[in-house]
């Protein structure tokens, strides 16, 4: 068992969860994830490892409440503790100081680059960081993104709050001005960061993707989350989950994203019954 | 020899191939001694020599005959730490049965039936009572990996009085015997069981710990000190075929869809479990390759309620590695074998999912290297079969992870690990390795009996090569 240490809402639905685990905490580089199974008979889920404190023994977790684990997970206070939690997975983000670096976070994908952003900065690259929410309510780490970037800019769909649009438009007007780009990662929904992909494209500006496919063991042993890079069959488990977004398969991603959306729908129902039944 | 091979009693196929509980009953105690009678008491048991872990055959049979059924128990015991997992899963006829003499003549002795009704019997009815524990010698053993390689391999050393610590990368113990052995094959609570009994003789496991990312194998020895470290992390590492359509929503690779089922007891859900897996009711399921994984894979399937559920193979019934065993049991369970027949491409519908796969048939030519006449197509004869599921069970290469991270150990340019076979010594200093990562996909019982081996060259190291000559 992992004692959740603290655990407080960033916005509607998006927890910021500290849990002890010591080893992760010591071992953890930016970009890599980790395996976390809620119950004795919850699945195992990958979440990125948004910061941690190796001094402390804890890891950090941003967590939107998405499904049956997830909103399971959002539900837990301090003090108490889930079953398992694995990790650091994955390649560590591939870090240098490329000049001037874009991070790009979509929705809770912000929590993901923020580790990201801060090892750019601490490699010496000028940052600029543009972080899109739908909304003003659901921009989460805003301080936390300043404090690291040399440029932060907040994009909200509906123009409830800084840039009026999504984040590609601002990088657009970015590249636009002329301003000279080495470097761009964004993380966020897969049509979000497939627009990323296309808008840099032209300009052959590097640009990373952190993917999100569907995982079971997340150590390479079954091939569940496999990806189409430049053609080949990769793991992003462990070839991943950052690559090339000129070379990935955005579409084949995204489809096989979609084989279980009818379970997690069944599960997430009989939660709801379950519930109904407590109330009783 | 009057007494003929007793029967293993069985679930009636067309009950079990709906269900998930145990195929095999077991002997009854008097089918056990009365199997046990066979047993000749040969004065050379070659039987001994054909098992991997040398467990004292004629010795434990013995007692079996006598109706000594714990004591029988713990002679096995002596030698393998998993008695009723190898006695359900070894394949005996290529084993310690292949051996048997009255197998020259007859039916071999039954001796697997006969090590799997001593274990269940003290499990049941037993006081489990461990082997002795020699005292703390203050040197310490890293594990890695807690497949049938490193159980072993903990056994004797934890015996000899080491300091035992096993790292296990997923939350459950056991590596293959969990997540790949169905329970139909291996109920869970048994490996659960026998594990227990390694934690009750001072074995450490620490789950949720994979070597390479969490801690490195330097960091093992340098930081945490460890005198030694074994590497048994199988060979878990799924291969595909390569051919177009491979990635269309609902193919798979049997390591996945048997972690689903097995590790985490997808076949529960939604209410026992929260792991979905793909939905097989009333659908067409094809598991592509011929060994124990394909044969667990499809029979798995048939019980999530395929219509139907194929093997398909490209040579024929004689060339397929799984046991005899495993393919008599799904045949009876209403699996289609379509035999000489290689797949060419996935075919998929507008949104990706699957809907069929185009196959061509193969005849059989001349012997490869492999010593198994090599499949060639035949010109023209392609067709397409609808399919809802593909699984592939083609086989598994080394996981990269220790590669990456220890450079200083040599591999093959297979990827698995270079050992001196005597010793299962890697090219590190301290560092030893058995199992699949070794071999590459091969038995439960060859992997124990490579942690046999290292965890004898492993105390001869620590505490000085004469020292410990005859206490094995």
């Amino acid at each position: 068992m992992y004692r959740i240490v603290s655990s407080i809402f960033l916005a509607e639905n998006i927890k910021k969860i500290e849990i002890e685990a010591p080893r992760i905490a010591k071992k953890r580089k930016a970009g890599q994830f980790v395996m976390l199974r809620v119950t004795d008979h919850g699945e195992r889920i990958p979440l990125t490892i948004a910061g941690s404190d190796p001094e402390k023994g804890t890891i950090t977790l941003i967590v939107q409440g998405m499904g049956k684990s997830t909103r399971a997970l959002n539900l837990l206070e301090a003090g108490s503790s889930i079953a398992d939690i694995v990790g650091p997975l994955g390649t560590p983000s591939h870090i240098e100081n490329f000049g001037t670096a874009v991070s790009i976070g979509g929705g809770v994908g912000t929590a993901i680059a923020y580790p990201t952003a801060i090892a750019l900065k601490e490699a010496g690259n000028h940052v600029i960081t543009i972080n899109g929410a739908r909304s003003k309510d659901l921009v989460i780490l805003e301080r936390e993104m300043q404090e690291v970037s040399d440029e932060a800019y907040i994009t909200t769909d509906d123009g409830s709050y800084g840039y009026h649009g999504f984040v590609t438009q601002k990088l657009q007007e970015l590249i636009d001005s002329g301003r000279k780009i080495d470097f761009v990662l964004a993380i966020g929904p897969i049509p979000m960061m497939k627009a990323v992909a296309e808008v840099t494209r032209p300009y052959g500006i590097k640009t990373v993707v952190s993917l999100n496919p569907i995982m079971v063991d997340g150590t390479g042993m079954c091939g569940g989350c496999r990806v189409t890079v430049d053609g080949e069959i990769k793991f992003a488990c462990v070839d991943g989950p950052e690559f090339d977004a000129h070379k990935v398969d955005f579409t084949n991603l995204a489809d096989r994203n979609r084989i279980y959306l009818s379970e997690e729908k069944e599960s997430s129902s009989g939660e709801h019954r379950c519930h109904l039944h407590q109330q009783k | 020899m009057a007494i003929p091979r007793q029967p293993m009693p069985a679930q009636d196929p067309n009950v079990r191939n709906r269900n998930f509980k145990e195929v095999n009953l077991g002997y009854t105690p008097e089918l056990a001694m009365q199997e046990a009678l066979r047993c000749i008491q040969c004065k050379d048991p070659v039987c001994i020599q054909g098992c991997p872990v040398n467990i004292k055959i004629d010795e434990f049979i013995q007692l079996v005959a006598e109706g000594d059924f714990l004591g029988a128990a713990r002679k096995v015991k002596e030698d393998n730490v998993l008695p009723a997992v190898c006695g359900r899963v070894c394949p005996q006829e290529d084993q310690c049965e292949k051996a048997c003499i009255i197998g020259k003549k007859h039916q071999p002795v039954a001796i697997g039936n006969l090590e799997r009704f001593v274990a269940d019997w003290e499990r049941e009815h037993g006081e489990p009572e461990m082997p002795e524990v020699k005292p703390p010698t203050g040197r310490k053993v890293a594990v890695i990996g807690s497949g049938p390689a490193g159980l072993s391999c903990a056994n004797d050393l934890i015996r000899q009085g080491h300091e035992v610590v096993v790292f296990e990368a997923l939350h459950e113990l056991g590596g293959v015997l969990m997540y790949g052995v169905p329970e139909f094959r291996l109920p869970k609570e048994i490996v659960r069981q026998e594990i227990e009994g390694l934690k009750q003789m001072g074995v450490r496991f620490q789950t949720d710990v994979v070597v390479g990312r969490s801690v490195t194998i330097d960091e093992l020895i340098e930081d945490e000190g460890f005198n030694a470290v074994f590497i048994g992390v199988g060979a878990g590492l799924p291969w595909f075929m390569g051919i177009p359509g491979e990635n269309l929503v609902g193919v798979l690779a049997a390591n996945e869809f048997l972690t689903r089922v097995n590790l985490m007891k997808a076949y529960d859900f939604p209410e026992g479990s929260d792991t979905p897996v793909f939905d097989c009711r009333g659908k067409n399921v094809a598991v592509f390759g011929g060994g124990n994984t394909a044969m667990d894979a499809v029979r798995t399937a048939k019980r999530l309620g395929a219509e139907h559920a194929y093997i398909i193979y490209r040579r024929s019934e004689a060339e397929m590695p799984a046991r005899a065993e495993e393919i008599h049991h799904a045949k009876e369970e209403g699996i289609e074998f379509l035999l000489l027949m290689n797949p060419l491409e996935f075919l998929g519908d507008d949104k990706h999912w699957l809907t069929g796969v185009k196959c061509i048939k193969m005849e059989l030519g001349e012997p490869d290297d492999s010593g198994r006449r090599r499949p060639v197509p035949i010109e023209g004869s392609e067709f397409t079969l609808p399919l809802d599921m593909a699984i592939i069970s083609i086989g598994n290469g080394s996981n990269p992870l220790i590669k990456q991270t220890t450079p200083d150990i040599e591999v093959s340019r297979r990827e698995t690990i270079v050992v001196d076979v005597n010793t299962m010594a890697t090219s590190k200093e301290n560092v030893y390795a058995g199992g699949d990562i070794v071999t590459g996909g091969a038995t439960v019982i060859l992997a124990m009996g490579a942690g046999r081996t290292a965890a004898k060259a492993i105390n001869e190291k620590l505490m000085g090569t004469a020292a410990s000559h005859d206490e094995w």
